[in-house]
């Protein structure tokens, strides 16, 4: 490794927290039933941060003659798409009628399909240029840190963002913080739209997640500053201890008891109201199996695991307590918890019957998921796992939707639904292939022939390679 | 069934020992210096060298034939800068030769002993195609890094090539680092070494008496100045465009350094420069983000760019991995395909892709004479493709190395079997092999 993506790899790789519902600017009480006005439970806002994010104006559009991936499984060729007023309109066969005034594309030759969404993203926490002083991605001087939130580290002008668009036709990611810490802090949804501010981006509505890391990461960190934990075990120790003072945190809640405000147990209580999704960073099967046990001894559950390079172990499990894996195609060997890597881990796990998705948890792979998709499903058939185009774009966009809870407004192309939308100059599975246009909420925001729909950052604004394909 | 498939999966390649005649005929053959795929091509392999390739090649008797049924045969890749053979698992610092960060040495380290031919990373690359290897140590504390080899991934446990096949430092911010903390110090450190090495070279007693002020130890001096004779070519990782500019002027001073230039992230706005200096370049295409002041014009289309300004171009895969994932070099290389068909954007023809992780490579480290194509003469490295091989998912059906069939076996393939079925069975996993 000549520079730092692989040391940020070693001290960093791992998912965020986000947590907390974000549905509206709601005032909750932190008490559910009524209180003597002596210790009537604090009231707290739960969504201080709200989105601000707008769809921009799009035109009513008609793909037509295109292969259609619908992001649910089925595939549809010579298909008609249309969107209008930022939703799918209707998905269909060549005879779809097309209403006057849309504008009309030929994708004869073409594939379109949702657009891209990155269950595992640091942009913007750990951003380009990644020098010292954009190191936001990782609070690490505590191994439990709930009480912090990743969107407040987000740099709007990360010029990943745009390399992830326009290369990548990802139209939404979460940004996680670091695996630094046991609990790292709430993740947050994002539109992958450029704005002036985080809060431009919040994908309306999503739920925050909570990142948590198993392993290496954490023992070496604070074991290393001669702190708790230092072993596998410490971290359990940690991680329950942690848990059961949350769970004494929420009993008061719901007892209508005062508390002190305390904005590490808001996150957790959030958790174990079923508001906060946990995002658990973790490699080894075994650990992935005590983590299981651990949600079911507090109460919560575990909505995705991380990097989850040993989850063809356990696929079975993992299918019957209907949690996903989002994983890797093939890293491994960059430190020890990722050595048992095999190239058919998301095929396996797909096939079990689990959840699988494609993340890339890195700047670079974001911009070529579905060729991670890709050589996944090829190693897949090789071993006798027939898994269809159709199906294998599960793993890039309707398995992380869900994940994330936001199944029910993107992630495939239905009727209804945001129009996230990539058209590809051909078959996405093929490494010959680009993002031609992407659509967020029915808003062209990339054109790979028109350099005016090419975003550019503050950052880059002036400096040599402005507006440059790249 | 599963199970069955796999296994028969793994049992197609068998393992003889000695080097083969084998002719390989009914191939989309490529060649791998930038010609165009030669349809119902022959490639012939005796003593373990290519002897004859193309249409029309007569098979002499008593050869073997294997029968490629139309599918794509090409030379081995040449990972064109990695550490591949230096390292099992990066974070166990035990497993992990790269650099030496508390040697009293610097170039005079040569990687060669550390190697490890049967370390896991050697028979994963293998098994994607790759089968030479340009390897560098990393850089530390010591503005040189040392002697890199040409290696092959063979399983045996003879993988040096070529040992001392080149000597790396880094330009640039990592230099500055190095040298006291800026580009200044590292180039005047550069000459001053480079110096100390020439007057070493005419009066090698003279090192004695400059005792522990020594700016070089014998086995660094003695390394240099076959740096500055041009015997060992000099790779030098350099991105920001005018540090490109003043790397290319080190020949002033030094008239014979055989230069390669490593990373040359915003290469493409000095690349008359580059190409007016006949210096090659290894390049990782697909690096695209402004990640530090030093690579704020990077672009995926550097390497069509440069290609195009006439810089003979080597793609690597380094930045994001430089020992586990060799194989990446089809994929990039395949993108770099895909970018030349994208409006705006610059990319290679198919048939330079290839070539830009076969006989380039071989090319930059001055070795296209005996490997990384399939011309007479060269090593008989040769690989069956399942299918296109710069696309995604394409796996080696057979792999010859030296004229040795390889095993395409490996490690993660056996975990992979006993996984299959995930559940245990009427004994636990431990059994199941």
């Amino acid at each position: 490794m000549i520079h730092g993506v692989k040391g940020s790899l070693l001290a960093a790789v791992s998912l965020a927290l986000v947590g907390c519902a974000a549905t509206g600017k709601e005032t909750a009480s932190a008490g559910s039933k009524p209180a003597a006005s002596a210790d009537r439970p604090a009231k707290f806002d739960k969504n201080p941060y709200p989105s601000t994010y707008k769809p921009y104006p799009g035109r009513p559009t008609a793909v037509r003659g295109v292969t259609i991936f619908d992001g649910e499984g089925t595939r549809i060729d010579d298909g008609v798409v249309l969107f209008a007023d930022g939703k799918v309109e209707a998905v269909g066969g060549a005879d779809t009628a097309i209403p006057a005034g849309y504008d009309v594309i030929d994708g004869s030759g073409k594939y379109l399909t949702p657009g891209i969404i990155d269950i595992h993203s640091h942009l913007g926490d750990y951003p380009s240029p990644s020098v010292d002083a954009h190191d936001d991605g990782n609070e690490a001087t505590s191994p439990t840190t709930p009480e912090v939130w990743s969107e407040h580290s987000v740099w709007p002008q990360d010029p990943g963002f745009s390399r992830a668009l326009a290369n990548g036709g990802v139209t939404a990611l979460q940004i996680l913080p670091g695996s630094a810490n046991l609990m790292g802090g709430r993740s947050i949804t994002l539109k992958n739209v450029p704005s002036r501010t985080v809060q431009g981006m919040k994908f309306p509505g999503a739920p925050y997640g909570l990142k948590m890391a198993c392993g290496e990461n954490p023992k070496r960190v604070y074991g290393g500053k001669g702190r708790m934990p230092s072993t596998r075990m410490g971290n359990f120790a940690v991680n329950r201890q942690t848990w059961a003072k949350a769970a004494a945190y929420k009993k008061k809640m719901d007892d209508g008891k005062a508390v002190d405000r305390d904005l590490a147990m808001e996150t957790l209580a959030g958790v174990l109201t079923g508001e906060i999704l946990i995002h658990n960073h973790c490699y080894r099967a075994d650990e992935m199996a005590l983590v299981i046990d651990m949600s079911k001894e507090f109460g919560y559950k575990v909505s995705t695991f991380h990097h989850a390079v040993e989850s063809y172990k356990i696929a079975d499990m993992l299918a019957k307590e209907g949690i996903c894996s989002a994983m890797w195609a093939d890293w491994w060997g960059f430190k020890m918890e990722a050595y048992d890597s095999v190239n058919e881990n998301v095929p396996l796990v797909h096939h079990a019957g689990a959840c699988a998705i494609v993340h890339s948890d890195d700047a670079n792979q974001i911009q070529r998921l579905n060729q991670e998709a890709a050589k996944a499903r090829a190693a897949g058939r090789r071993m006798g796992i027939d898994v269809s185009d159709a199906v294998a774009w599960t793993w890039l966009s309707y398995n992380p939707a869900k994940a994330l809870g936001i199944a029910d407004q993107t992630g495939s192309l239905k009727a209804g639904k945001m129009a996230d939308v990539v058209l590809w100059n051909g078959n996405p599975f093929s490494a010959y292939t680009r993002p031609e246009k992407v659509w967020i909420d029915g808003a062209l925001m990339f054109d790979a022939m028109d350099p005016r729909r090419r975003p550019v950052s503050d950052f880059e604004l002036g400096q040599p390679g402005e507006g440059d394909v790249k | 069934m599963m199970r069955a498939l796999l296994l028969s999966a793994a049992a197609m390649i068998a393992l003889p020992a000695a080097a083969q005649d084998i002719a390989i005929t009914n191939a989309k053959l490529v060649i791998g210096d930038g010609s165009a795929p030669i349809e119902g091509g022959t490639v012939v392999v005796r003593g373990g060298k290519v002897v004859a390739a193309g249409a029309g090649v007569a098979v002499p008797a008593g050869v073997e034939r294997v029968d490629a049924e139309g599918r794509y045969v090409t030379p081995g890749i040449v990972a064109a800068f990695s550490r591949v053979g230096l390292t099992e698992v990066d974070a166990v610092s035990g497993s992990n030769d790269r650099s030496a960060a508390r040697s009293r040495f610097s170039a005079g380290l040569d990687i060669a002993p550390a190697l490890n031919p049967m370390g896991s990373p050697v028979a994963v690359n293998r098994a994607s195609g790759v089968t030479r290897a340009i390897v560098a140590p990393s850089t530390s504390s010591n503005l040189f890094a040392g002697q890199g080899a040409v290696v092959d991934l063979a399983d045996d446990m003879d993988m040096v090539t070529k040992a001392r096949a080149l000597q790396f430092v880094a330009f640039g911010e990592a230099g500055a680092s190095k040298a006291g903390g800026s580009r200044a110090a590292t180039f005047l450190l550069f000459r001053e070494q480079l110096l100390a090495a020439r007057s070493y070279a005419r009066n090698p007693a003279a090192l004695a008496e400059w005792g522990n002020d020594a700016m070089l130890q014998r086995a660094d001096a003695e390394a240099l100045v076959r740096v500055i004779d041009g015997t060992t070519p000099l790779f030098v990782r350099v991105d920001r465009a005018a540090d490109i500019v003043n790397v290319l002027k080190l020949k002033g001073d030094f008239p014979a350094l055989k230069l390669v230039l490593v990373g040359v992230t915003d290469g493409w706005l000095v690349a008359r420069e580059i190409a007016a200096a006949k210096v090659p370049v290894i390049l990782s295409p697909l690096s695209d983000l402004p990640d530090s002041f030093e690579r704020l014009a990077a672009t995926q289309s550097n390497a069509g760019r440069l290609k195009a300004a006439g810089v003979d171009v080597s793609v690597g895969v380094f930045d994001d991995d430089d020992a586990h994932k060799m194989g990446y070099a089809t994929q990039y290389a395949g993108n770099l395909v895909g970018l030349a068909r994208l409006p705006g954007a610059s990319g290679l023809t198919w048939d330079q892709a290839f070539a830009s992780i076969s006989s380039a490579p071989a090319r930059a480290v001055g070795m296209d004479g005996s490997i990384g194509s399939l011309r007479p003469g060269r090593a008989g490295d040769v690989v069956i493709w399942d299918n296109d091989p710069l696309e995604l998912g394409s796996r080696p059906a057979a792999i010859w190395i030296d004229g040795k069939a390889q095993s395409l076996t490996t490690r993660q393939d056996r975990l992979r079997e006993r996984y299959a079925t995930p559940q245990e069975g009427a004994l636990p996993k431990a059994y199941d092999r």
